[in-house]
């Protein structure tokens, strides 16, 4: 992947991730955190799109700057008596630490490691023509299984989360 | 090497990063919003860790052997957290409701 509108596109994504990300760790707000935090997963999804990826970048704006955001949001709303600032415990000394420590970790093993030489290649010269039809098929074909255990995964989750705040009529 | 070669390493060191502060929001904040939304942003550089190893690696090279089994990962992926945000959320709400806090710092009734 060797042009200018992947660099250029890579380096704004990555720092639109990035920068949201740090911010949701140093703004003083929740609510403004929870607007960073959606900021993060929009850049996520627009990375996804330079790895050709378009099936998956539009369900992480479904999903995560769509409906856990919102979902976050309203967790916000409805604990309306409780502290609104983003601050830290005693141990963000500790976390701050370990989260740089793993960052440096995973930064050493990417760049020493040597990866296999193919950098992704031509997708047209490939005949490429989306990757829709492929995962749809692995989800129904190879990994039914799986799919419908997370179908029943969901499931679940629904039925546990409305059944933990349901108010007792007695 | 080509300053404008994009390669796997670039994607691994973003998702490194970005794993990196969910770490550091989930360990170090006080309410427990903010934790779940440091889980996201780990669950998100994992996401991006797998579409990037799918992008560099066996799925889209000459001889396509396994195609977009990371993709599929992320589905899954995708789907255990919107699992966890629901339910992690409606605790958060159920302890407010008992408590009046989600600070974890007083949350403390099971420490020993």
């Amino acid at each position: 992947m060797t042009s200018i509108g992947i660099a250029i596109g890579f380096y704004a994504l990555a720092g639109l991730a990035i920068g949201s990300s740090l911010l949701v760790f140093l703004t003083r707000n929740l609510l403004h955190a929870v607007i960073f935090a959606i900021l993060a997963f929009i850049g996520m999804a627009g990375l996804f799109v330079t790895l050709s990826a378009d099936f998956l970048a539009v369900s992480q704006i479904m999903i995560y700057a769509g409906a856990i955001s919102v979902l976050l949001v309203f967790a916000v709303m409805l604990t309306p008596y409780a502290s609104r600032d983003n601050g830290n415990s005693l141990f963000a000394p500790a976390g701050v630490l370990v989260g740089l420590g793993f960052a440096a970790l995973i930064g050493f093993i990417a760049t020493q490691v040597a990866w296999p030489a193919f950098t992704g290649g031509d997708l047209e010269a490939q005949n490429f023509t989306g990757t829709v039809r492929t995962i749809g098929s692995a989800l129904l074909g190879d990994y039914a299984l799986p799919f419908e255990l997370a179908s029943v995964l969901l499931l679940a989750a629904l039925v546990g989360a409305i059944a933990l705040v349901r108010e007792d009529e007695r | 090497m080509n300053p404008l070669a994009i390669t796997l390493p670039h994607y691994l060191v973003v998702s490194g990063i970005v794993f990196g502060i969910g770490i550091a929001i989930a360990l170090s904040k006080r309410n427990a919003i903010a934790v779940l939304m440091g889980i996201e942003l780990m669950l998100n550089a994992v996401n991006l860790t797998f579409i990037a190893f799918s992008r560099f690696g066996s799925a889209f090279g000459p001889e396509p052997t396994q195609p977009l089994v990371g993709h599929v990962f992320v589905v899954f992926v995708l789907t255990v957290a919107a699992a966890e945000a629901a339910v992690a959320l409606a605790m958060a709400v159920l302890v407010y409701r008992r408590r009046e806090t989600v600070d974890l710092d007083r949350i403390n009734l099971m420490r020993w």
